[in-house]
């Protein structure tokens, strides 16, 4: 790495003091530039005071996952400056600010660092503690444009797109952004060896965080009820559905919502609440992290046995129990794949960017109603809360929700007995009926045992009559999956199998691999229940390494537990300390394994 | 829940409702609960009231959770759909009900165990979020169908079936729904029809949650509040037929017809729970003097009864999300989906 238009840098600020917005700014203004960059929040579970780290990653080959290495470190954070200065890699630089001293903690050798007054600058040309410190901000931002070379007309435009109608912060910040540029010119040798260069990589691509896709795709597909408790990462997708509800769901003539959010006293009040709306008939949803989850169990395997549709989001942090909240993982595979006491499975869908957030959010709201049953949606904190580039959102007009088996009134005014769970095509899925739609679609609800017509049951015959029409249901969905996306090549015999948040570094992984002449082949799974292709995958390579990101190899476990793959055929490749996976793991991983077999 | 569906026998000189339904329609299964139980004297009120008020049962839904309460709701009106959901998580399961479709009836049936313990904070914020339902608590201070503990509506002092006594306070609903703000109020006795019945008319055509904590006795497992002596009476004359398993066949307990103030009524156990119903000229819209009199009735060792407390003109869940008046089951996709013009507009902020 590291060279035009591909290299990492990382800013390490401390967090409540404005660094976000510059962040974003230099950002959005390389990916105005047509060159392909996606950045990561690593922030900590606090708002004010603590070290946060913003990681931007350049690449003209378009790889999003986490860098490897950082090239460039801008130090503002006394605190962890000797953490900070120790991810330079060798040969790479250093920010800092020199308006005090240069601190013993930040001085290594073959490093080159850069003194700029940031502070001092600010102090001498703003009035006020609030805008020296927010302002100290965008100065870096204007010193990086010149040690990177961004483009000043676009940022000079971004800063007019967003203080246009604030005269006093439009000329401030424009004054910040040239001081940290101009001295920066003046003072070094700019651009730096790697730097930025105009590209037309990014096509109509978008920037867009995962939650902000998954709440737009809820309003797509057509949801009306959210219910929620705030809990982190998840918190955001709920916020962009409201946002965006308030956008297109209110009534042009009233002003009145086209929808309802709740904001419940805790997890298990939303799970309820999204239960009884898609009892009543909407599409309903609530999102959440592993610990809502673990509250919401019990409803959970209410819905699945009285067979209510609800879709659930999991955005996963790191576990167990609060465990680190601002973390990613994929912890949650299996407490998903079998929430709720009793035989209970359900079905998982694996967004693995935001893009797939959007779509399989419709996906899933479709997938709850046809196979009346709740859907979980496990994206994770990497996925809902950062910026990444994705191909623009596109919506197909004529697509129409499936809302499965449901009988309407005229259909219900010729059923002389309704009941609710006979079985009457084969499918394992039966009709059901909305509350008010008529006299004879009514039937009782019950988490008790109850047999094929819906009545209480202690029988023995009746109860597993119905378990087990819900066990072939859950079969049958496997084939309506989304199905897994393989990429292939010529002569591998290595397997490689993902899910998630891990696609990125694993595509960029099996393309170094090649590099270093091994060619892999490599499956990422998008859903639960597995479809054939995945055993058939699994069956076919030999090693197979499962990436996935936590400690005990979920995936894995599920794989042989569901698709009926030895366990040990799969080789795990395991990385769960909470940050974005690197392509580095898993190439380190693969080739360590085939090199030792080899010997 | 065990149910039994009842033999469809009608007489033919029962009335017909202006829906042309007689009350034996609005009657469901037949109860599996202890016979006396004062829960089946509610659920008979119930369909009184549901008749009277000529209710399309298509158009009710009835939510419960579980416990003995929570099983009646099988037993009135069949013709209605019911949702038996999980142990004091009923408040919350209406509420994404009515969310989805405003336009039901929600009869929700709770009991203290599901309400006052397992379910308090489901009750406490559905009150506050102020979801349009009837929402009953068939209030018998006992777990009745895990046989016997204390429930958290117990009075101190008050006995077990096995003596132990209750050392902890009580939570009364009724106070407590004053102080969350609820805008209906009442309490009733199971015994008391006549009271009964129009205080649910009420509650049901309340706009916003109505409260309604209803004394019911339990046969089997009583501990009501009252004297030491009567309880003792009680047990003593209880010893030999105290098994837990066994269920003496009794009369529902009812309420004398009296005009005065002050009704006393004999529980099963021979205690008495004296019933002070609102006194002529008793403001119910007024929250203090709600809250004043039944501190004061609390004080005398009575049960202040009635429509307690009600504010009319309170905002509903959906008037405070300023909700469209549609159920939002009702509202077409196509006013659902912004569409790919819309998407494609929206994507430009996103570069």
């Amino acid at each position: 790495m590291s060279g035009i238009n591909d290299f990492a840098f990382k800013m390490a600020t401390v967090n409540g003091t404005g660094s976000a917005s510059a962040n974003s700014l230099l950002m959005q203004a390389i990916f105005r530039m047509g060159i392909p960059v996606t950045g990561k929040n690593i922030f900590p579970s606090n708002i004010q005071g603590l070290p946060t780290f913003y990681e931007i990653r350049v690449s003209k080959d378009g790889y999003t996952a986490r860098p490897s290495e950082v090239d460039l470190v801008v130090a503002l954070n006394p605190s962890t400056y000797a953490k900070d200065v120790a991810t330079v890699r060798p040969g790479g630089y250093l920010v800092y600010d020199s308006s005090w001293p240069l601190e013993p903690e930040l001085v290594r050798d073959g490093i080159t660092i850069l003194g700029i007054p940031f502070g001092r600058m600010c102090v001498e040309n703003f009035q006020g503690d609030r805008d020296r410190t927010l302002l100290r901000n965008i100065a870096y931002a204007g010193a990086l444009a010149a040690l990177l070379e961004i483009d000043m007309d676009v940022v000079g435009q971004m800063i007019i797109e967003k203080f246009s109608k604030k005269k006093r912060l439009l000329d401030a910040n424009n004054t910040a952004i040239r001081l940290g540029y101009d001295y920066a010119k003046k003072n070094y040798d700019c651009p730096l060896p790697f730097h930025l260069e105009k590209m037309n990589a990014t096509g109509d691509a978008i920037i867009i965080d995962g939650n902000t896709a998954a709440g737009l795709g809820a309003v797509y597909a057509g949801a009306t009820v959210g219910a929620w408790y705030p809990i982190t990462p998840s918190t955001s997708l709920m916020e962009a559905f409201k946002g965006f509800c308030e956008k297109f769901r209110k009534d042009p003539e009233t002003g009145l919502a086209r929808y309802c959010i709740i904001q419940a006293e805790d997890e298990l009040s939303a799970a309820g609440i999204a239960i009884g709306a898609g009892w009543a008939g909407a599409r309903a949803f609530t999102n959440t992290a592993g610990p809502g989850i673990s509250l919401m169990q019990e409803f959970i395997g209410l819905a699945y046995y009285t067979e209510i549709p609800a879709v659930f989001y999991d955005i996963q942090r790191t576990g167990p129990s609060t465990g680190m909240p601002t973390r990613t993982q994929q912890g949650d595979l299996l407490s998903l794949a079998y929430a709720s006491h009793g035989d209970t499975k359900h079905i998982v869908l694996f967004p693995a960017n935001p893009e797939e957030c959007f779509y399989l959010s419709v996906t899933a709201f479709d997938l709850a109603e046809r196979f009346q049953t709740p859907v979980f949606v496990a994206s994770d904190l990497d996925i809902g809360m950062n910026d990444w580039m994705c191909k623009r959102l596109e919506w197909d007009d004529n697509y129409r929700p499936d809302r499965g088996k449901v009988l309407n009134a005229d259909e219900l005014a010729n059923v002389k007995k309704f009941s609710r769970y006979l079985d009457v095509d084969g499918d394992g899925i039966a009709a059901r009926t909305l509350p008010g739609v008529h006299p004879n679609g009514a039937y009782f609800v019950r988490g008790s045992g109850h047999d094929k017509y819906g009545a209480y049951t202690e029988e023995s015959d009746a109860y597993q009559e119905v378990v087990d029409r819900i066990a072939r249901k859950f079969a049958g969905a496997a084939s309506a999956m989304p199905a897994p996306e393989f990429k292939m090549q010529p002569n591998a015999q290595v397997g490689i199998v993902s899910v998630g948040g891990c696609n990125a570094a694993v595509l960029e992984a099996v393309d170094r691999l090649r590099e270093q002449g091994l060619p892999v082949d490599y499956m990422r799974i998008k859903a639960f229940p597995f479809s054939e292709s995945v055993k058939e995958f699994i069956d076919s390579h030999s090693p197979v390494f499962v990436v996935e990101q936590n400690r005990d190899a979920q995936l894995r476990s599920l794989l042989a537990i569901e698709a009926g793959v030895p366990r040990d055929a799969m080789i795990p490749v395991l990385d769960y300390g909470g940050m974005p996976l690197t392509a580095n793991v898993v190439v380190t991983a693969v080739s360590n394994h085939v090199a030792q077999a080899v010997a | 829940m065990t149910s039994i569906t009842k033999p469809p026998v009608r007489h033919p000189g029962l009335r017909k409702n202006s829906l042309g339904f007689t009350v034996r329609d609005y009657e469901g299964a037949m109860s599996t609960l202890c016979a006396g139980c004062g829960h089946d004297s509610v659920t008979a009120a119930l369909v009184q009231t549901c008749w009277e008020l000529a209710l399309p049962p298509h158009r009710a839904a009835k939510m419960s959770g579980i416990g003995c309460s929570s099983k009646t709701t099988a037993y009135f009106m069949k013709q209605s759909h019911g949702f038996n959901s999980v142990h004091g998580r009923m408040p919350s399961v209406a509420s994404g009900a009515n969310a989805a479709n405003r336009d039901l009836y929600y009869i929700g049936i709770s009991g203290d165990g599901d309400s006052l313990s397992i379910g308090l904070g489901q009750l406490s914020h559905a009150i506050r979020r102020n979801v349009r339902m009837l929402y009953v608590i068939d209030n018998n201070g006992v777990y009745g169908l895990t046989k016997g503990q204390f429930s958290a509506s117990a009075d101190i002092g008050s006995t077990s079936k096995k003596g132990e006594a209750n050392l902890q306070p009580p939570i009364d609903p009724v106070l407590l729904a004053l102080t969350l703000g609820a805008t209906f109020v009442a309490r009733s006795f199971s015994g008391d029809k006549a009271q009964l019945v129009p205080v649910l008319k009420a509650g049901l055509l309340h706009n916003g949650l109505a409260l309604v904590d209803i004394i019911s006795p339990c046969v089997t497992f009583n501990d009501h509040e009252g004297s030491t002596k009567s309880y003792k009476f009680t047990r003593e004359h209880e010893v030999e037929i105290s098994a837990a398993d066994f269920v003496p066949l009794r009369r529902e307990v009812v309420a004398p017809e009296t005009d005065e103030a002050v009704s006393v009524v004999t529980m099963h156990d021979g205690s008495t729970v004296r019933f002070r119903k609102t006194p002529e000229g008793y403001d119910p819209t007024n929250r203090e003097a709600a809250y004043a009199h039944i501190r004061a009735c609390q004080q005398r060792g009575e049960v202040a009864t009635g429509l307690l407390f009600i504010a009319e003109g309170g905002q509903d869940m959906h008037a405070v999300a300023k909700t469209v008046e549609t159920p939002l089951v009702d509202v077409p996709y196509e006013q659902l989906c912004p569409g790919n013009d819309a998407l494609q507009k929206l994507m430009e902020g996103f570069r």
